[in-house]
């Protein structure tokens, strides 16, 4: 945890329990693959356990355009996982459609599998708002409701019908979770828009949290944000990865580095015939294997082209 | 490199050093000067018009700016002459007309906006017929209120036809004003209500909708206001100018204050006169009263994203 001091994130006895040596790498801007990561402090086996998702070369398409294909991944019961790839390769696509937020899309449609807990996501019962009740989301830019702090927490618990014994009680364990109780407390009542950026990313996941997931998905949540936000969110991230399962999108291999158990590289390619550029994925590892010997040559062209 | 020359400079790199140190003159101040001077003529036009206007009707009502104005009904010896049944047939006809407007406009509005598929041929004729209707002219709608509500519809020359007949007027006006406002909500919003388990319903009526009332009300309160001052499509409908008693219910005959005044100016007696620019203040003076309603709504929903 770092320890300089904020005018807007200033750091609080909540913060003070988190795991050690997370930013780290933050002072240093090559990689260190040495340091201390959740990967590093935990065992992870070799292939996901009882894993919460399973993807059977899934392939998306918006229209007749195939954005991505090919993608075969297992999502591990509460472990993090990066999904890293130059722009376009269809990261936030996969990601996407793993809550059904993709059926918002106009066209865009999925095909192959994606089984949640033993049941097809996409089956012809599965109703997309109770999924997103399991499943949910944070987004790259933080988009808190333009209504008080109190209200934004309250908002999941009451449009999902949770019947808590005390909203008070929950609002505040939600945002105990999201390492923000302290510094909102006192302000309960006020506009979600006169906290910072980092805090409004924290609200926006103490929000998704007060619906009790099972699965939390984060579209690039930090790159809207400063270096000390950023790293209190990836503090965050690993202290819920406890509770819940990540899956995380991330342009910063570092971040991937950092907070992921397992990563999985996508890239695009055009197609011989068409010149149609199609993501797929690439490599999917233990983050600190795929990081240290990548099995793929584009991996390890991606991975040292950043960072060689 | 214009500093040069003027200032003679010959160092090229003290030229560039006085050319951006020079923060003041230059060419654009005088056109700054003249654009600003254009700005507060525009508005002075506009202001004094109003001002103007305001004051000609003060001053030539002015005799007859009392209660006695609003408490009694009109009478051909101007002395005794007010205008208590317009008033409150104004009050009746817009109340009804914001009555039936807002939950239509807002609804459809919502439809087009957030249900509504734009690809369907259906939907997009919608849409361009709403915008054609906002520019029919009002005298039409009296035409169509005449035939279609008075006449087939068989309600008579009554306050529902009138309110129905304004409400057809508005109703473009409040269903435009709306969807902008929804459209005017990220849609960053929906997506994070919807990626919590919400169903889209929830979504409009908890997050979309409030967030656009202060747009709402704006378009609302300034179609009303164009409903208050129409006179034309109720002198078709047949809001009399004679009515001594207050309108009591949907099914009574009324009239309107711009009917009544337009009454009083056309009479011969000049006291007649006076009574219809007092009227004319008491119009503005209602106009005012749903302007500051406007407000309220939107300082006590005020948003910022
Ligand atoms: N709503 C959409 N409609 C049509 N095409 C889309 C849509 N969203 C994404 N695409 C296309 O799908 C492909 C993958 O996009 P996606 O946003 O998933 O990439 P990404 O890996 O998240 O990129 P970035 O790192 O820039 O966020 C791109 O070619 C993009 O143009
Ligand atoms: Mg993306």
């Amino acid at each position: 945890m770092d320890n300089s001091p904020s005018a807007d994130d200033a750091p609080t006895s909540a913060d003070a329990p988190q795991p050690a040596a997370t930013g780290s790498g933050l002072a240093d801007p090559a990689l260190h693959l040495d340091t201390p990561t959740r990967a590093g402090r935990r065992e992870i086996p070799e292939q996901p356990k009882d894993p919460v998702m399973l993807l059977r070369d899934v392939a998306v398409y918006y229209g007749g355009f195939r954005a991505v294909k090919d993608v075969n991944l297992d999502f591990g019961r509460r472990e993090i996982t990066a999904l890293i790839g130059p722009s376009g390769c269809g990261k936030s696509t996969v990601l996407r459609c793993l809550n059904r937020m993709n059926d918002l899309v106009r066209g865009a449609r999925v095909a192959g599998s994606i089984t949640y807990h033993d049941q097809d996501l996409y089956g012809p019962k599965v109703d997309p708002i109770v999924v997103r009740r399991s499943i949910g989301m944070v987004f790259q830019k933080p988009n808190p409701f333009p209504k008080s702090i109190y209200d934004n927490i309250a908002y999941g618990p009451r449009v999902t019908g949770m019947k808590p014994g005390s909203m008070d009680e929950l609002v505040e364990q939600a945002l105990r979770g999201a390492a923000l109780w302290d510094e909102v407390k006192d302000k309960l009542k006020q506009n979600a828009y006169s906290l910072s950026g980092g805090q409004q990313q924290r609200l926006c996941i103490a929000r998704c949290i007060a619906v009790n997931p099972d699965v939390i998905l984060m579209d690039e949540p930090c790159s809207a944000l400063d270096p000390i936000a950023t790293a209190r969110i990836e503090d965050l991230m690993i202290e819920l990865a406890d509770r819940y399962t990540i899956i995380i999108v991330t342009h910063n291999m570092q971040q991937a580095a950092r907070v992921a158990d397992r990563t999985a590289f996508f890239t695009a390619e055009a197609d011989a015939t068409t010149g149609e550029r199609t993501g797929l994925l690439v490599e999917y590892d233990r983050t600190g294997a795929m990081f240290h010997n990548p099995r793929d040559r584009r991996t390890e062209d991606y991975i040292s082209g950043r960072f060689g | 490199m214009s500093t040069t020359q003027t200032t003679g400079v010959e160092d090229p790199a003290v030229a560039e050093a006085t050319s951006h140190a020079d923060l003041t003159a230059g060419q654009r101040s005088i056109k700054d000067v003249l654009f600003y001077v254009g700005m507060l003529a525009s508005l002075g036009i506009a202001f004094t018009a109003l001002v103007a206007l305001i004051a000609l009707m003060l001053v030539q009502g002015w005799p007859r700016l009392n209660l006695d104005l609003i408490t009694h009904f009109p009478s051909s010896i101007p002395a005794r002459a007010g205008a208590e049944s317009a008033v409150l047939g104004s009050i009746w006809v817009v109340g009804f007309t914001a009555l039936f407007t807002i939950p239509l406009g807002v609804a459809a509005a919502v439809y087009l906006e957030e249900f509504a598929d734009k690809q369907r041929w259906y939907n997009r004729l919608i849409e361009l017929n709403i915008q054609n209707l906002a520019a029919v002219p009002s005298i039409v709608y009296g035409i169509l209120g005449l035939g279609l509500i008075v006449q087939a519809a068989g309600l008579g020359q009554v306050v529902l036809a009138a309110s129905l007949t304004l409400t057809l007027l508005v109703l473009p006006t409040v269903i435009i004003a709306a969807r902008e406002a929804i459209r005017a909500v990220p849609d960053s919003i929906r997506a994070g209500s919807l990626a919590l388990g919400a169903t889209q319903w929830q979504t409009v009526w908890r997050q979309v909708l409030p967030a656009s009332v202060p747009g709402i009300a704006t378009g609302v309160i300034l179609a009303l206001s164009r409903a208050i001052g129409e006179a034309a499509p109720l002198v078709l409908l047949g809001g009399l100018t004679f009515i001594q008693f207050n309108p009591s219910g949907l099914d009574s005959p009324f009239t309107v204050l711009p009917i009544q005044i337009f009454n009083w100016v056309s009479r011969p007696q000049d006291e007649f006169e006076v009574l219809a620019a007092a009227a004319g203040v008491v119009l503005l003076v209602i106009l005012l009263a749903m302007n500051s309603i406007a407000i309220l709504v939107r300082n006590r929903f005020q948003r910022r994203w």
